[in-house]
């Protein structure tokens, strides 16, 4: 009955898109206020729409509808509540409900605004976010319907069907499988909305920038009204990236934050362009320029939001082979091939309009310096990219290529792997050019800075930068790259400190205020700015855990009885002693106690152990971790023995500095708060100062 | 899926209880862990996508390792026993693509992207950098530059530097 309900909403909410799509398109066309109305009114009804939707599953989850195969799969008797609430994007068909209901939930609160002197846009806006929002409700409507049943045929099959197939009985299993493991970590639960709400707030400025081509509205304008959007979406994918990360860290146990997963860089792609796009913009707001490219990037990110998606649920990582066995995978093909040929030919279109109004000033100006940003970053985009597709790219062209004798010895026809080691190999260099870059471009002024002016603002902070070595050589550092890397790290976080000391330090002067006003106030007045400067202090911090744990990172394996030892650099473990035992959730957990000596000296106890889900039949394991600044002692219990419990395995991983990439994930994540914080739109702060007080009155 | 795992995790059991025993006859000191693990790094198994042989958790990954081991109490060296894996699950075990045929692509078109993108970028700034010529404005807009009332312009240029100050 409910699984009905949250059938049919979605189905309506389907139509009501469609609807809404072409009303909008016929009130923009004939130019009818009360098409577009209706057009809006539908948008805003796909949200509690599809809100009975989600709360539908959630029902079926809370309720343990084990007809329903989605909560099968995804839940079980003995999972507490908020597991079971939070299935809702545990598996596939859940979470391409949840995202267009995030979708739904985002373009709704876009169409509540007033839209006054923008009101030629509306259509438009509404166009794109239904087309996308009733591409994912197909979906889930024809492929991946989270609300299908079981049905038990007389002959003892049971087949899942939404409607019952003639001559079957509901089939109702006692108890679910369970969500995977691995999803039950806090990190991971919050870890896909953040992705998610990421994702979905990319179609805005998207849908904007559609919106403007197509009204040939190509000023600076739909960048002004979707300036807190996407700074809004970056924060969000940020964030889930950074939670990603942490999960990875705490539960996959292999001692690292980021092993270039595709399904990571699935994530980091949009993030990336998306990032080249928040600063490329600001050359437009200022200086008229690159409006073209901005078009280009804000394209690219929203396909790459579509391709994330893609990639993570089609099948196609696994295998060229599921990618073709499944409607899912051709569909999102096709999809992002169409949105993305017409979005670029509706761009050739306007592509004079979009001329840029300005001349670049000098290679050091900071349009040109923003221009360089937009280079790296692609780079680091076209790298990660071509690792995603590449072992995809040499499956399907070796099956080709098999069939022509001529090529067979090119066309090996064999999937390879891209593993970090390719990764990392190149992405330093375009990472290191960035750091680089956080350290001149905020000296550069826009338009006329050269050589000269940058090299006359950069010395102090210069000079102050080199006094890093000083304590980087007394440690015995010796490395080059290492001690390369962190005096460049120390050279950007003096910039920016100097920079904000520059700016509080004249206001105190100039309005006699107390120094720590000035520098609350300054903050508050130009929040993207100083909020941007926060976001460079937290990447720099984070930049100091990565070189830390990439450079110095060292590891050990050893089997050791009970009160044995051992050792890696400073640090000594001893195993004290090994429990298994099972709990109530369905868990055999073997927990061991390890004591742990630093030059000889006890500093405390860790755990490490590993979790075996019965119901899953998948092992997870635990680190016993120990962080402080200066390292991370990284324990895991990699097997014993188990009848006696009298040995056991350990891994140890000793991960210098990784510490500084979770806290520059705060300082980032805060200094993105800053920038995103809500104020007066500029223009109508100077409208209502420039009326006099009488007309006011 | 699971099936295929059950299959491995039983062929590679049955490649132990054949080797086991001559290993444990030739009496060679045991790899350590560090060392088997040195050679897991590189390796994938054709299984559990994406996670490196020396931290997967699975079965069949823990008797892979111990293949190695084995494989290195026989004297075989890093090379020998990557090659090993190499035949018998193909290249796809190898952490990074053998240079070798269309995989040289994912070798070169990284370093070939950014050398292009640098001449884009270079090209692009060299003709930014060169006024734009007064024929190529649009005549409307010509128009309406000349035709727009003084005081107008002065009003709109003090608005857009205001717009342009923040």
């Amino acid at each position: 009955m409910v699984a009905n309900l949250g059938y049919a909403t979605l189905v309506i909410t389907f139509l009501v898109s469609i609807y809404g799509a072409i009303a909008a398109f016929l009130g923009a066309r004939r130019n009818s206020t009360s098409l577009v109305d209706s057009a809006r009114n539908a948008m805003l009804l796909t949200f509690p729409l599809l809100t009975i939707s989600a709360l539908s599953i959630i029902y079926l989850l809370i309720n343990g509808h084990y007809e329903v195969q989605y909560v099968t799969e995804v839940s079980s008797n003995n999972m507490p509540l908020y597991l079971k609430i939070t299935a809702l994007w545990g598996g596939q068909a859940g979470s391409l409900l949840f995202w267009s209901w995030l979708m739904s939930a985002f373009a709704s609160a876009v169409t509540l605004r007033k839209w006054d002197r923008d009101r030629e846009f509306l259509p438009w806006v509404i166009l794109v976010c239904l087309i996308t929002l009733a591409f994912f409700l197909m979906l889930s409507i024809f492929i991946e319907n989270p609300f299908v049943s079981f049905w038990h045929s007389p002959t003892g099959n049971v087949a899942s069907a939404m409607f019952r197939p003639a001559g079957t009985t509901l089939f109702i299993p006692q108890d679910g499988n369970g969500l995977n493991p691995l999803l039950r970590h806090p990190g991971m639960i919050i870890h896909p909305p953040m992705l998610y709400l990421g994702f979905v707030a990319f179609v805005i400025p998207y849908a904007f920038a559609m919106a403007a081509l197509i009204t040939r509205r190509t000023d600076a304008r739909w960048i002004r009204l979707t300036r807190r959007w996407t700074i809004v979406a970056w924060l969000f994918l940020s964030l889930g990236l950074v939670l990603g990360m942490r999960w990875a860290y705490d539960v996959l146990g292999w001692g690292g934050y980021w092993g270039w997963d595709p399904v990571e860089n699935s994530a980091f792609m949009p993030w990336l362009i998306g990032t080249a796009f928040l600063h490329s913009v600001i050359v437009q707001e200022k200086r008229g320029m690159l409006k073209q490219w901005n078009m280009v990037l804000i394209i690219l990110t929203y396909d790459l939001v579509i391709f994330g998606t893609f990639l993570t649920r089609s099948g196609v990582l696994s295998s060229v082979h599921a990618f073709a066995q499944s409607a899912i995978g051709p569909l999102f093909f096709g999809f992002i091939g169409l949105t993305f040929v017409a979005s670029l030919s509706l761009l050739s279109r306007r592509w004079n309009d979009l001329r840029s109004e300005g001349v670049m000033g000098s290679w050091f100006s900071r349009e040109a310096l923003f221009l360089l940003n937009n280079l790296l970053f692609f780079g680091l985009f076209i790298v990660i990219f071509w690792g995603v597709i590449f072992p995809i790219l040499s499956e399907a062209l070796g099956i080709v290529g098999q069939g022509i004798p001529a090529l067979a010895g090119i066309f090996t026809g064999q999937k390879v792997t891209v593993g970090p080691q390719w990764y990392e190999g190149i992405v330093w260099l375009p990472f290191a050019g960035l750091l680089l870059l956080m350290g001149i471009a905020p000296l550069s002024t826009w338009q006329y800075s050269t050589a000269k002016t940058i090299g006359k603002a950069m010395w102090k902070p210069l000079v102050v930068s080199l006094l890093v070595f000083i304590p980087l050589l007394l440690r015995g550092f010796r490395s080059i790259p290492a001690l390369l890397g962190f005096w460049m790290i120390a050279y950007v976080a003096c910039v920016i400190i100097y920079e904000f000391w520059r700016a509080a330090w004249a206001r105190h002067n100039a309005r006699d205020e107390n120094l720590l006003v000035a520098f609350w106030l300054m903050i508050g007045k130009n929040r993207r700015r100083y909020g941007g400067y926060i976001i460079h202090l937290g990447m720099v911090l984070m930049a100091v855990g990565i070189l830390g744990i990439e450079l110095f990172q060292t590891e050990t394996q050893g089997t050791i009885p009970q009160g044995g030892q051992i050792s890696l650099g400073q640090y000594t473990i001893k195993f004290d002693s090994l429990s298994v035992f099972d709990t109530e959730e369905g868990r055999n957990v073997a927990r061991a106690v390890v004591s742990i000596y630093k030059d000889g000296n006890y500093i405390g106890e860790l755990h490490p152990r590993r979790d075996y889900y019965y119901e899953s039949q998948q092992p997870m394991t635990i680190a016993g971790v120990r962080s402080t600044p200066e390292d991370d002692l990284y324990v895991l219990l990699v097997d014993w023995q188990p009848l006696s419990t009298s040995a056991a395995t350990f891994k140890i991983y000793h991960n210098p500095l990784i510490w500084w990439l979770w806290f520059g994930s705060i300082v980032f994540i805060i200094g993105s708060v800053v920038a995103a914080w809500p104020s007066k739109e500029p223009e109508l702060l100077m409208v209502s100062k420039s009326i006099p007080e009488t007309s006011k009155a | 899926m699971r099936n295929t795992k059950i299959l491995l995790a039983f062929i590679l059991i049955l490649i132990f209880t054949v080797i086991a025993p001559r290993a444990v006859s030739a009496q060679q000191p045991t790899p350590s862990d560090d060392q088997v693990n040195e050679i897991a790094k590189q390796l994938y198994c054709p299984v559990c996508e994406n996670i490196p042989l020396d931290v997967c958790p699975t079965t069949a990954c823990a008797q892979w390792r111990e293949l190695i081991r084995q494989k290195l109490a026989d004297g075989w060296t890093e090379q020998q026993i990557k090659d090993y894996f190499v035949l018998q699950y193909g290249d796809r075990v190898l952490g990074t693509p053998p240079a070798q045929g269309i995989n040289w692509l994912v070798y070169l078109v990284p370093p070939v992207a950014i050398l292009v993108g640098i001449y884009i970028l270079f090209r692009a700034f060299r003709s930014w950098k060169r006024p734009i010529p007064s024929d190529n404005l649009q005549p409307d807009n010509a128009e309406i530059l000349k035709s727009s009332d003084p005081n107008q312009d002065e009003y709109i240029s003090r608005l857009e530097e205001e717009v342009r100050k923040r």
